[in-house]
């Protein structure tokens, strides 16, 4: 298999040089995720401003795979409306889901396109969803507080 | 350097057992195939093992020609499958030196085993050494298996025991230093593993067991990492169970076994209920066989006996001694290259003394799992993650390590192909 494909440029730029990192105040949710299988975990917190994802921010530890998809989901998903933000949760879990089969649209997915390669290597599709997942949780999370509270 | 290797020539090459590790390889069809269009270099054998054709032949000639269910019937094929699945009982009695062949109990795997023995302690357990209540412990390590910490775990939710256990030294050698604190009056079993899946450490029992004989408790090793590569005697190792799994010494999945002390066994209550295992069975309640077929509920593993049966009759023909030998002259080559790997960190014995054959360590900055998948693109197949055994990671304060694991047909070239790609990881990351 080609391992170029897996370690695009674009992934191990985002591994050695993340975007967003760190968690920030203040927030609506926070979530704590772990893949079982490898022990990759994340700490993920997203702020809400009416409609709006108005901050990502995150911590973890994991592979090149798991940290570089946070960084892209981080500057793909942050200030974007929550609906927006959750088509494109959709295109990217579907191309993870593809077995390689599944051209990526790159209006969609922008620096997620190079996880089109990702997806051919089954061990590794959990590592590039965990930081997805775990925002898919507290936007959720979030919105159902926002409605409690009005 | 630590290497002990002893060249070829000197006058006391020959005073070690050996074999010819070339011939072995012949034996195994799959060490043939390439990966990523490299050759293979399989590195995992502490996950599970390869298989000779010897024990993959076995296998195929029973089903094709001795194929019934054991036990059970009176006919020519039903004979001749029992005869072959008892045969494998008595090959693994013989392998690891039980006194008798009905202290051999096939299980699917280790796991069911640690889970049978487990099972076996509650509060109105008839024979006072397996009840368990409040105020009673229970003492494992924390360098076991999930296997052999989870079953102890869900016991002491069960009957509100407490489970206490050895911690570890920076070397990742059992911490004894406490031993007559934890081993104590209370204690009603004591359960560790015999050889780390993960630190490679071979852990001494002599001090254990006596302690755990002053106080009139049982012992029980996970021997699933030592069975496979060091000779076994249950008699000298004094134990009151070994657990152990097939397709970690060349046999089948689908086959363990729990080795127990007959008395022991025989003073146990059923594991699962149902055909095989009973004396007499009626409406109103039924009565059960003796061991072994106490715990063997319904159709076993036959094929994977008659595998397991056949594994065991590879590595007698070369001899345990021998095996122990190679892993421990092979481990101390791996060490020495090891060490040459910049920013390569071993977790467990640096010598390879009181030690097998399986090495974890983690390389500088980056993660195990890109680790992995760059030797997997070079061929190169080793375990990644916590390795079934996180309290490991959490004491050594890791996420997650690389462990190579070796085994007979394990060559030293192969040790330098895994370091030629250590080599290539470090570039792709650098
Ligand atoms: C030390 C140890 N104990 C128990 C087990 C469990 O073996 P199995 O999964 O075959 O039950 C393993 C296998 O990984 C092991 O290495």
């Amino acid at each position: 298999m080609q391992l170029d494909q897996l370690y695009q440029e674009i992934i191990l730029d985002h591994y050695k040089r993340p975007k967003g990192r760190g968690l920030r105040e203040p927030f609506a949710a926070g979530v704590h995720h772990v893949n079982p299988t490898c022990g990759d975990e994340i700490t993920l917190r997203v702020a809400l401003d009416g409609e709006t994802i108005s901050d990502i921010s995150y911590d973890g530890q994991g592979c090149s795979i798991s940290q570089a998809s946070a960084s892209v989901l981080y500057e793909l998903l942050n200030g974007r409306k929550v609906d927006d933000a959750f088509a494109v949760h959709a295109a990217f879990v579907e191309l993870m889901g593809g077995k390689g089969q599944v051209e990526p649209d790159e209006e969609v997915l922008g620096d997620a396109v190079a996880f089109a390669g990702v997806a051919k290597y089954p061990a590794r599709v959990k590592c590039a969803l965990l930081s997805w997942m775990a925002l898919k949780d507290a936007v959720a999370q979030a919105v159902a507080l926002e409605k409690e509270e009005v | 350097m630590t290497a002990l290797t002893i060249p070829a020539g000197m006058p006391q090459y020959d005073d070690k057992p050996r074999f010819d590790v070339e011939r072995v390889r012949a034996d195994f069809p799959i060490l043939g195939r390439e990966v990523n269009g490299h050759p293979l270099v399989y590195l995992d054998s502490g996950n599970t093992s390869q298989k000779p054709r010897q024990v993959i032949d076995a296998v195929a000639r029973y089903y094709a020609e001795h194929n019934a269910n054991v036990a059970r019937s009176v006919h020519t094929l039903g004979t001749e499958s029992t005869e072959a699945y008892e045969g494998a009982r008595a090959k693994v009695a013989a392998f690891i030196g039980a006194p008798s062949v009905d202290e051999v109990v096939f299980t699917k795997n280790a796991t069911e085993a640690l889970n049978l023995v487990a099972h076996a302690f509650g509060p109105h357990a008839q024979d006072p050494r397996f009840r368990l209540g409040p105020g009673d412990e229970i003492v494992i390590s924390e360098m076991e298996h999930h296997s052999n910490i989870v079953p102890w775990q869900l016991l002491c939710q069960r009957t509100g025991a407490t489970l206490r256990w050895f911690g570890l030294t920076e070397t990742g050698r059992l911490d004894e230093s406490n031993l007559d604190e934890l081993v104590n009056e209370r204690t009603k079993i004591v359960s560790i593993v015999h050889m780390s899946n993960v630190l490679g450490t071979v852990n001494a029992t002599a001090r254990i067991t006596a302690r755990v004989r002053e106080v009139g408790a049982l012992l029980m090793l996970d021997c699933s990492q030592s069975v496979p590569h060091l000779p076994m005697d249950v008699v000298d190792y004094d134990a009151d169970f070994i657990a152990f799994t097939g397709h970690k010494m060349l046999a089948p999945t689908g086959i363990g076994v729990l080795w127990g002390r007959g008395e022991l066994l025989n003073a146990m209550p059923p594991f699962l209920g149902g055909g095989s295992m009973i004396e007499t069975v009626k409406m109103t309640g039924s009565t059960f066989a003796p061991a072994p077929a106490r715990f063997e509920a319904g159709t076993p593993p036959i094929a994977q006996a008659v595998g397991l049966g056949a594994a065991i009759d590879y590595l007698t023909a070369i001899g345990m001694d021998a095996v122990a030998w190679h892993d421990k002259e092979l481990t101390a080559y791996a060490l020495d290259a090891l060490d040459t790997v910049p920013g390569l960190r071993i977790y467990g014995p640096r010598v390879p003394v009181g030690r097998g054959a399986t090495i974890s360590f983690t390389l500088d900055g980056i993660h195990p799992h890109d680790v992995g998948q760059v030797l997997d693109s070079l061929g190169v197949q080793v375990r990644v993650g916590h390795h079934c055994a996180k309290p490991i990671c959490d004491r050594f304060a890791v996420p997650a390590l690389t462990r190579a694991s070796f085994y007979l047909y394990t060559t030293t070239d192969e040790v330098d192909a895994l370091v030629r790609g250590l080599d290539q990881v470090r570039k792709v990351f650098a």
